[in-house]
């Protein structure tokens, strides 16, 4: 894009390139704001099908303007900071939340060199922006100042803490195969995974139970259900957003879903193919990569649906045995047998 | 340009954030203050082209360190007023600490405006379009092998000693028996009963 403005409307290289990153950031984010505001709606409807009810269902055809009357309704609130609270804290904490949730979008590539920043660390920058989420939860729960906002802040902070480490042992495994940090590279690794003509890392065996430990950890780190124990309704109110109201509590709510849209997104580009067509056949190659993504992306949107519609929360004991006890050694093995293999495949007997 | 101004920025803020996070009042507020010095730092880091450096810098210390620091400084129930107390005292050991890192960096500065050390054996010069990681890997898993796993041994050794020093077996806990728990059905704790009229249940 920055070669457009630069040839066609004339502007030195770096007015082109500002010009460009800032069209680039609003091609990403306003269609982004959309997405979420419908995913809620698709959200609300799929759980209430799984519950055998009708979902929203009176704003607009089908209830498909719900999410906007919410937002509205939202907007039109007043903005209510406890009298006890620390204030700019306060209403830092959201601000985080929401802008740690859109900045990862920047590596994410929606189609063949089609994305915002093609950089070689572009993993480790989705691992860094994630680490930074957990500040938006832990900074609402100290903020606050009352109590079940401050358990939910500490619960938070030991969740994410704890499952970040087995999801940088999961992409380690993912990052081995594919040999390269650079999102772009890593869709374009899984092109013909094994020779058998299926894009994506996940039909491997050897990767495909790191991938549903990802999906696990991912709901654990987005605090989906059934890992939404910082937002626990029967023991903790709302949580880390119990003394947020308005435009502060809204922008929460539209982080996490941007939160979990990403995860999906991550889900499908790094173990399912991103933006190739799941067989690698030449005539699905004309629908364009985007599409595919986007196909992708709703499947396991649909999936952590059907999870936070059919699985009981867990308790907190559980969540940290999974994480400490089963996902930190067994992704800790599959690092040692994962480049034991590839030594192998690769590079040929050390013997 | 837009380099010049993105430095001056980052080490404005670095610089900025690093005097907060020592006069900051409130200890959670010197933390922030703390994270956003690591952020900036990060920032320097991509500027000088270390992209590796300055994420690893973002995920260790922003998203691990500081998060358990804060998790710690948030459970603290900090009594400012000893907080303060203790300042004239500890004055003098801290100004002397600040003369000897401001002497230190002036001669680093000298050293090396006077030119660089002539070692022995050097790493080896990179090529430019190597990125970080490939150049940082291909050193640290051949030249500096035994020195890395050396320093992956020592930080295991801290690990297990910390837990090693804290860890008690208290008399009379109750652990979980997590395979008891899974294996556990609702047959085996509920019972469907019919009892004859007139007549209760037995438990």
């Amino acid at each position: 894009m920055t070669d457009f403005f630069q040839t066609t409307v004339g502007l030195p290289f770096g007015w082109a390139w500002f010009v460009a990153t800032i069209v680039g950031i609003l091609v990403i984010a306003l269609p982004l704001m959309l997405a979420v505001a419908m995913i809620i709606y698709a959200d609300r409807k799929i759980w209430a099908a799984m519950a055998l009810r009708r979902g929203p269902n009176v704003v607009g055809p089908f209830g498909l303007l719900q999410s906007f009357a919410d937002g509205l309704k939202v907007f039109l609130q007043e903005t209510i900071v406890p009298a006890a609270a620390n204030k700019g804290l306060f209403l830092l904490a959201p601000i985080i939340t929401f802008t740690v949730a859109l900045i990862v979008w920047a590596v994410v590539p929606f189609s063949p060199g089609v994305l915002l920043s093609n950089i070689n660390v572009g993993l480790l920058y989705v691992l860094a922006a994630s680490s930074l989420g957990v500040y938006g939860i832990i900074l609402a729960g100290w903020a606050s100042n009352s109590k079940y906002p401050f358990y939910s802040a500490i619960r938070a902070a030991a969740q994410m803490v704890s499952y970040e480490v087995a999801l940088g042992f999961i992409l380690i495994c993912m990052v081995m195969w594919a040999g390269s940090f650079n999102l772009t590279t890593i869709v374009e690794a899984q092109r013909n995974t094994l020779g058998i003509h299926i894009n994506g890392f996940g039909i491997n065996p050897l990767l495909f139970p790191m991938s549903i430990m990802f999906l696990i950890s991912g709901m654990a780190e987005t605090g989906r259900a059934p890992f939404d124990l910082t937002e626990a309704e029967s023991e903790l109110v709302a949580g880390y957003q119990t003394e947020y109201s308005s435009m502060s509590f809204a922008l929460y709510w539209l982080g996490e879903y941007a939160n979990v849209i990403l995860m999906c997104a991550l889900n499908a580009t790094l173990f399912w193919g991103g933006y190739l067509p799941p067989i690698d056949w030449a005539p699905l190659y004309a629908v364009p990569g985007i599409l595919w993504l986007f196909a992708k992306i709703l499947f396991f949107f649909f999936v952590f649906s059907w999870v936070k519609a059919t699985v009981p929360r867990y308790r907190y004991d559980q969540l940290m045995r999974l994480g400490w006890k089963v996902f930190l050694p067994v992704s800790l093995f599959w690092v040692f047998l994962v480049s034991t293999v590839l030594m192998f495949y690769r590079v040929g007997s050390p013997l | 340009m837009i380099q010049a101004i993105a430095f001056y920025l980052f080490a404005a803020v670095v610089l900025l954030s690093a005097a907060l996070t020592i006069t900051a009042r409130n200890p959670v507020h010197a933390v922030l203050w703390l994270i956003l010095a690591f952020f900036n730092a990060a920032g320097l880091m991509v500027l000088v082209g270390a992209e590796f450096i300055a994420m690893l810098l973002v995920i260790v210390y922003v998203g691990a360190v500081a998060v358990l620091f804060l998790f710690v400084v948030m459970m603290m129930d900090v009594d400012f007023a000893q907080l303060r107390a203790g300042f004239a005292r500890y004055a003098v050991i801290g100004l002397a600490f600040a003369v000897a890192l401001a002497a230190e960096i002036m001669i680093g500065v000298g050293a090396y405006s006077a030119g660089a050390i002539q070692l022995a054996r050097r790493a080896a010069p990179v090529a430019e379009n190597v990125p970080n990681i490939v150049a940082l890997g291909s050193l640290l898993y051949t030249r500096y092998l035994f020195v890395f796993e050396g320093a992956g041994l020592v930080l295991l050794v801290a690990m297990i000693g910390a837990i090693v020093l804290t860890h008690r077996e208290r008399a009379g806990t109750r652990p979980q028996n997590v395979t008891r728990q899974v294996m556990r059905r609702p047959g085996d704790a509920t019972r469907n009963v019919k009892p004859a009229v007139g007549q209760g249940v037995e438990l």
